[in-house]
């Protein structure tokens, strides 16, 4: 059974999204951690790349997989989680609290209520299997 | 592993077990519209001493770059020791495919380990792939790293690096958006002296050393030019033997090495095939191109090979890839690494005095000729240029018809200009005699 906060907004492609008035953090759900395997690396994009809804921003390296990262909203890079790639396993065991990949200055700030809610997502994952 | 084919029963015996007859039931999915349906247009199959004897008739028709030969120019005449051609004809070399899976590969995979760190301790940088093609599609390859690493598109490539080299990378990048600007050349050192085009656009400052002409490059002063405008700088290096008998590249500061390894044991064979080089620092590892072997530890502590970052590769990121390379020079890196072993770090610094040596005595002798001179005043390596008192083409034709050598290469064949001047190259394989009836037969030509 995977770990879905109710506080956070969801994509189809796994990633959740953290609104802050104007900015939000990205990062991978816990179905997706657990999908990869092992982190090893963590593909980062630069503070000041742009990027548009369900654009690849960069990608997660596991023992057996790299997979794209998508961002589910339009936005400009303000912040990366550099020290994410000194202990990849975070995404592993922390995947949505320190594991974030980059924080983004939202380009629409109500953009992530289009997003699926912790049941949407959870139902979405049901329908998957 | 080495490669052995299966015999007829044992094909036999898969058709069967597939309920077909013959092999050429298996591509009966392909519609027969499109089937050749005809035999290829070549001969049928000739008895050894035929064959043999068609491939005599061909070879007879070269004029080997048998001694005495002075060319150079990205192509080295090296002495290749009787036990690199003895090794790598064992069937495991030989025959063995890519090391792929690394539980039957081990052997492969230890002699790409040892060859990338010998590159490493010769470039004096942090890690070195398997190899690539060569040394120029390994100088396109830097262009297009060195883009990816700075996120910008100029590079400002010397008039110095080999012509070829430059027209490669050329081609190589022309359709991607790479903005190639050629920098010049002193008149009177010899060396790269234009740094004008160097600026916050600028990816990558490339310079070969020692160059075209044999000039040694200033690569401690061209690196901190290029690190001033947060441009890496790529040294190119097409004679492997330098590496010597020069201060590393990694030690002046270079962010890439690429070079040509075929002066390491390696025969010319009018052009190939050679072994690329391609070494960076750690930070940049993951933008390399190439296959790349790593060591790692099971969990008895038992040491093993294995290919890594294959996500930089092709064939797991496809467009996203570093480069479309997914293999490397395997056999010709193994001989390469061979050499290096057999020739070891006081035997490279022998070889490479030698070269030195032997071409400052030639350099000397021609420059006392009554109309010749040496017109780059920088240090040289084992190559220089010779400037006479009439068009090179004449010279050295003169050479070859009257006194059976093999003087240089015409400086005409790239730049227009210098339509007197020849490129000399002097190797350990060329004797005292060699380089004294060169010497005399120059005089004569001149008179």
């Amino acid at each position: 059974m995977s770990n879905i906060p109710e506080n956070l907004r969801y994509s189809k492609d796994h990633e959740w999204v953290s609104v802050d008035t104007d900015t939000a953090a990205i990062g991978i759900t816990d179905y997706a951690q657990h999908s990869l395997g092992d982190v090893v690396y963590i593909d980062m994009p630069r503070v000041g790349d742009k990027f548009g809804a369900h654009e690849a921003f960069g990608s997660v390296e596991s023992v057996k997989a790299v997979s794209e990262v998508f961002t589910p909203i339009a936005g400009e890079v303000v912040e990366v989680n550099e020290g994410l790639n000194d202990t990849p396993e975070k995404v592993n065991g922390d995947p949505y609290g320190d594991a974030w990949f980059i924080k983004m200055k939202m380009e629409n700030p109500l953009e992530a209520d289009g997003l699926l809610s912790a049941e949407e997502y959870e139902e979405y994952l049901s329908n998957q299997s | 592993m080495r490669y052995i084919p299966n015999s007829p029963e044992e094909r036999a015996e898969m058709l069967a077990s597939l309920g077909l007859s013959n092999a050429g039931e298996l591509f009966r999915s392909i519609p027969a519209d499109v089937q050749l349906g005809r035999k290829l247009n070549v001969t049928d199959p000739l008895a050894e001493p035929e064959v043999i004897g068609a491939m005599e008739a061909m070879a007879a028709k070269n004029t080997g770059a048998t001694k005495p030969s002075f060319l150079g120019a990205g192509v080295y005449s090296h002495y290749s020791p009787t036990i690199v051609d003895h090794l790598i004809q064992r069937s495991e070399f030989f025959t063995s495919y890519t090391p792929y899976q690394p539980e039957i590969s081990q052997g492969t995979l230890q002699y790409i380990f040892e060859f990338q760190t010998l590159i490493c301790q010769l470039t004096g940088m942090e890690v070195a792939n398997a190899s690539m093609y060569d040394g120029s599609t390994s100088m396109a390859e830097a262009y297009l790293m060195s883009q990816r690493v700075t996120r910008r598109n100029k590079i400002v490539v010397a008039t110095s690096v080999h012509p070829e080299y430059r027209e490669v990378a050329r081609t190589y990048t022309k359709h991607g958006d790479a903005e190639i600007v050629e920098a010049a050349f002193d008149e009177e050192s010899g060396r790269l002296s234009d740094l004008s085009a160097l600026d916050d656009k600028t990816a990558a400052l490339v310079v070969q050393s020692p160059n075209f002409f044999g000039c040694i490059e200033d690569l401690k002063t061209l690196a901190e030019a290029a690190h001033a405008v947060g441009a890496l700088l790529v040294v190119v290096v097409t004679e492997a033997i330098s590496f010597g008998l020069l201060k590393s590249p990694g030690s002046c500061g270079a962010d890439i090495v690429v070079g040509e390894g075929q002066s390491f044991g390696i025969p010319m064979s009018f052009g190939g095939p050679h072994v690329g080089l391609f070494a960076t620092q750690d930070k940049f590892v993951r933008q390399m191109p190439g296959r790349l072997c790593g060591v790692a530890y099971d969990k008895n502590g038992n040491r093993g090979f294995t290919l890594t970052l294959s996500t930089r590769e092709q064939h797991i990121r496809r467009e996203k890839a570093t480069s479309n390379i997914c293999t490397n020079q395997g056999l010709i890196a193994l001989a390469a690494t061979i050499y290096m072993e057999t020739m070891g770090k006081q035997g490279l610094q022998e070889v490479a005095t030698q070269n030195a040596q032997k071409a400052a005595y030639a350099k000397q002798k021609i420059s006392e000729i009554d109309g010749f001179s040496i017109p780059f005043s920088s240090p040289t390596f084992n190559e220089f240029v010779v400037r006479g008192p009439k068009p090179a083409t004449e010279i050295l034709e003169e050479l070859r018809t009257q006194n059976g050598v093999i003087g240089g290469l015409a400086l005409s064949k790239y730049y227009a200009n210098r339509s007197n001047e020849f490129l000399v190259c002097v190797t350990e394989t060329t004797t005292r005699a060699q380089i004294d009836n060169l010497v005399e037969s120059l005089i004569e030509i001149s008179k």
